[in-house]
């Protein structure tokens, strides 16, 4: 390991608290970038890495705290504000305009022009190419974002933050959506950055990839830095003790219990993509009561849209479903409720909630026939069995009747989750189920999957977070490129063996591999 | 009141939720402070004939209103309301006086019960037209229902070559006559079209707050993906507020030409922006979700007396529009300083609940 000892601060923050509501995203949190050096940040989701980085990026304005650059105090009203004080930020959520070009996308509000007026599309049309050729990709600044994959749209994202030739660079998991080869070229590119003197903020989950790349170390948990140092001596234990904290991960095995017979079953399931290429690519698993099975894979991979076939909200995938070995010819979502399916959707905030309505009225929106009498509600038998949910998924609610918009993420989950119990389903499908909530609501969640998967319901869930999908899972199924490309017995898979399998199919390593994949894709 | 009972889960107390409720019941004061003030301001203001005359007015806007609501909660709008008043005005104009030519030398004359329920079908059938355009062919409601806006409106005008279908009395033989009751006749004093109003008001109001229709109108208007991934059958519930929107033109267009015994084709024009102003002054908010059926007609009465006090008053109809216009668009100030409060309400309460 390198570590050159006089890195220059290029910028630090002190004292940084950010509350939202319901959580204290940040408390007094210190942290400095390291010019011509890797910082990395590290921690698991909901610890506030996220958060710290947007205020950096002038997305966020701190409770309280400063920003300081060259020992004077920054303020980054916003992104423009900060992009003028050289900060760039590569956000783990795709911040493209599909129906943009490449190259639009690249420029986008920091248009080339002429005269203040006039696009020079050719200008912006080079400079694209030459940026994407600094990433050894060949996507045409002409083509439309929307008929790229994910890890070419990430590779764009990371282009568009390159462009504006920042000091500093955040990188926002950018390697989530890659293929190892994709990773390997954006090292290089990275190392690139280093030595032309810019300072760069790197977060992922990925742990090993952070220890080879980083310079220096920063550990958050709930909000609280717990570690910083240079990189040299740590290792992967020194993270997780500082990550995880006493308080380990609870959601471990830890009642054994006997599956029952087959509860679910999907047959040759097949989605053709807008690409023309398949999307799901003839799947077929099943799933047995009692039984939790992870389905692990990059994004992209098709285990969303697998998801949503099987709430029928693709009306032309072919195959076929089976619930307690009866098929699913049910044409809509209502009706693949009535058969014990219940759907909690990766997007909480867009597919799983109505945010303007009360709590009470989310939670029974899939289960009103059970308040219902002729055309007539039930209103008080409702809001009894809504509290019952309450209780016992303890959900921390100050009124039923407050719109669902003013709980905290894990809260907001827990109530989507009561939404999907009350129609009381034989088969759960949990699409990302710790996204963006809180360790303590995480491991709640957790302990409710378990509790039911020992009441004899089957979970299928959808994961990007390795571990999780370890911890959890009685079976652990792989897809890549909309593929099953491994399937592993929970407790005999191995970090290794689950990575390589979701890398099938993604470019393989050497240039010349992934420009043929391009020709035929 | 429909705005009243929603403020009984706010049990704080200090200087906030004071503000809180004042600022929900803000379309009921202002409707207080309208009467007040012309109680004053004009002469024969208060008094009960002037009040029958008034709720008549108000009842026509207040129909279309109630339908329209339903349509903007879903994230919607209906702007052909005012031309299937017109059309269906005319199909029950031309019922009652040529019947259906049967081509074979025989006309079909029906009585007066059918022509009424001819006539509502008719709405509900333009409005399942904007709703399978909505929901099946996936025209956005606003380019739909302006397609529909002028295709009913030809029609109404081609039905009788632009002029007025006169003297609707009906025909003994037929079982047609009484139809002038419909908009002038009273039932214990009240105008058989205020009556109307509370009966459709009401039906409305109940299918909005107690039945899993109105729930799912709520929810469709509010996030139309999860409410699909919940369960809800998002294009039967579209099917239905556009229905509903029609069948409540239909009723307005009867009441028009019953009240005039005669049908004109341009009657309705720019109706449609009297409804969605109410419902806006209601507290419907136009981009879905949220507004309550009490409120719209409330909003109704507030525009309806705002104009009929200004004239009474003697102001000129030229400053009434622009009166008009300035309340509407107070109201929605006052509404997003409503949100904005009430968000950050719950969000105390929550932070306190932890």
């Amino acid at each position: 390991m390198m570590t050159a000892p006089d890195h220059k601060i290029g910028l630090s923050v002190r004292g940084a608290t950010k509350v939202y509501p319901g959580t204290l995203a940040l408390n007094d949190v210190d942290f400095d970038v390291h010019l011509g050096a890797v910082n990395v940040l590290v921690g698991e989701n909901g610890a506030g890495k996220s958060t710290l980085m947007k205020v950096i990026a002038g997305v966020e304005q701190l409770t309280s705290g400063e920003i300081l650059k060259d020992g004077e105090r920054l303020s980054l009203p916003d992104t423009r504000a900060a992009a003028a004080h050289g900060i760039g930020i590569v956000f783990q959520e795709l911040n493209l305009f599909p129906n943009m070009t490449v190259a639009d996308n690249i420029f986008i509000a920091r248009e080339k022009t002429r005269a203040g007026i006039d696009i020079a599309a050719g200008d912006q049309k080079k400079e694209a190419v030459e940026l994407l050729k600094r990433l050894e990709h060949d996507i045409s600044p002409d083509a439309m974002v929307s008929d790229l994959r994910i890890g070419e749209q990430q590779i764009v994202e990371i282009a568009k933050a390159l462009a504006q030739d920042a000091r500093i660079l955040i990188m926002d998991e950018p390697t989530s959506a890659l293929s190892a080869a994709e990773v390997e070229i954006l090292f290089r590119v990275i190392a690139d950055l280093k030595k032309r003197g810019v300072g760069i903020v790197y977060i992922s989950h990925r742990l090993e990839e952070l220890i080879r790349i980083g310079d220096y170390i920063t550990v958050l948990r709930d909000g609280v830095r717990t570690g910083a140092r240079s990189m040299e001596g740590v290792d992967v234990p020194w993270i997780v003790r500082n990550m995880i904290g006493a308080a380990s991960k609870d959601f471990a095995k830890t009642v054994q219990h006997e599956f029952g017979d087959e509860i679910f079953r999907s047959e040759d399931i097949c989605l053709i993509g807008k690409t023309g290429k398949f999307v799901v690519d003839h799947v077929s698993l099943s799933l047995r009561a009692g039984e939790i099975v992870g389905i692990y894979g990059l994004m992209g991979a098709g285990r969303s849209e697998f998801f949503e076939c099987i709430m029928a909200q693709h009306p032309n995938c072919s195959g076929a479903f089976f619930v307690e070995g009866k098929p699913l010819n049910e044409p809509d979502v209502a009706g693949r409720i009535s058969r014990g399916l219940a759907l909690i959707p990766e997007d909480r905030k867009a597919e799983g909630l109505v945010q303007i309505l009360p709590i009470r009225e989310n939670m029974s929106l899939s289960s009103l026939g059970n308040f219902v009498k002729g055309i007539h509600l039930n209103l008080r038998r409702e809001r009894e069995t809504v509290a019952r949910f309450v209780r016992d998924l303890t959900i921390k609610i100050a009124s039923m009747e407050n719109p669902v918009s003013s709980l905290s993420g894990g809260n907001q989950q827990k109530v989507v989750i009561g939404k999907a119990l009350m129609t009381s389903p034989k088969v759960l499908l949990m699409d990302e189920p710790s996204r963006g909530i809180d360790i303590g609501a995480k491991a709640e969640v957790f302990r409710t999957m378990r509790k039911l998967a020992a009441e004899g319901l089957g979970i299928l869930f959808v994961s990007s977070d390795l571990e999780e999908v370890m911890s959890l899972s009685d079976r652990i199924i792989v897809m890549s490129n909309g593929r099953i490309t491994g399937e592993f017995n929970g407790p005999d898979a191995t970090e290794e063996q689950i990575i390589a399998a979701s890398a099938i199919g993604h470019a393989p390593s050497g240039e010349a591999g992934h420009m043929n994949e391009r020709k035929h894709g | 009141m429909t705005s009243l009972t929603a403020t009984q889960g706010q049990t704080g107390s200090g200087g906030q939720p004071l503000v809180l409720l004042l600022l929900k019941l803000r379309t009921f004061i202002a409707l207080i402070a309208v009467f007040a003030f012309f109680s004053m301001a004009a002469p024969n203001f208060l008094s009960a004939a002037n009040f029958v005359i008034m709720s008549k007015h108000v009842a026509l806007n207040a129909f279309l209103a109630i339908g329209m609501t339903f349509v903007i909660i879903t994230g919607g709008i209906d702007l052909s309301v005012g031309s299937i008043v017109g059309l269906c005005g005319m199909v029950a104009g031309w019922l009652i006086l040529n019947g259906i030519d049967l081509g074979i030398g025989y006309s079909l004359y029906f009585n007066l019960f059918e022509i009424i329920l001819i006539t509502l079908a008719v709405g509900v059938l333009v409005g399942a037209i904007n709703g399978l355009l909505i929901t099946r062919l996936n025209v956005a409601p606003f380019i739909a229902t302006l397609g529909t806006l002028y295709v009913a409106r030809g029609l109404a005008l081609l039905s009788s070559d632009g002029a007025t279908f006169p003297n609707l009395v009906g025909k003994e033989d037929y079982g047609s006559t009484g139809f002038y009751l419909l908009g002038t006749g009273n039932i214990l004093g009240i105008p058989i079209s205020i009556w109307l109003l509370i009966a459709v008001g009401c039906a409305a109001a109940y299918i909005a707050s107690r039945t899993p229709l109105g729930r799912h109108i709520y929810a469709v208007g509010g996030n139309e993906k999860a409410a699909a991934l919940s369960g809800v059958k998002v294009n039967r519930v579209k099917m239905f507020v556009y229905m509903f929107s029609g069948f409540c033109a239909a009723i307005v267009g009867l009441v028009i030409s019953s009240q005039l015994v005669a049908s004109h084709p341009a009657t309705g024009e720019t109706f449609e922006l009297n409804a969605i102003a109410a419902a806006v002054l209601g507290g419907t908010s136009m981009s879905g979700g949220r507004g309550r059926i009490g409120g719209t007609i409330v909003g109704a009465f507030v525009i309806g007396v705002l104009s009929d006090g200004l004239v009474m008053m003697g102001v000129s109809s030229f400053w009434q529009t622009v009166i008009k216009g300035l309340v509407i668009i107070a109201a929605v100030v006052v509404d997003q300083a409503q949100q904005r409060l009430q968000a950050r309400v719950a969000l105390q309460q929550q932070a306190a609940a932890r």
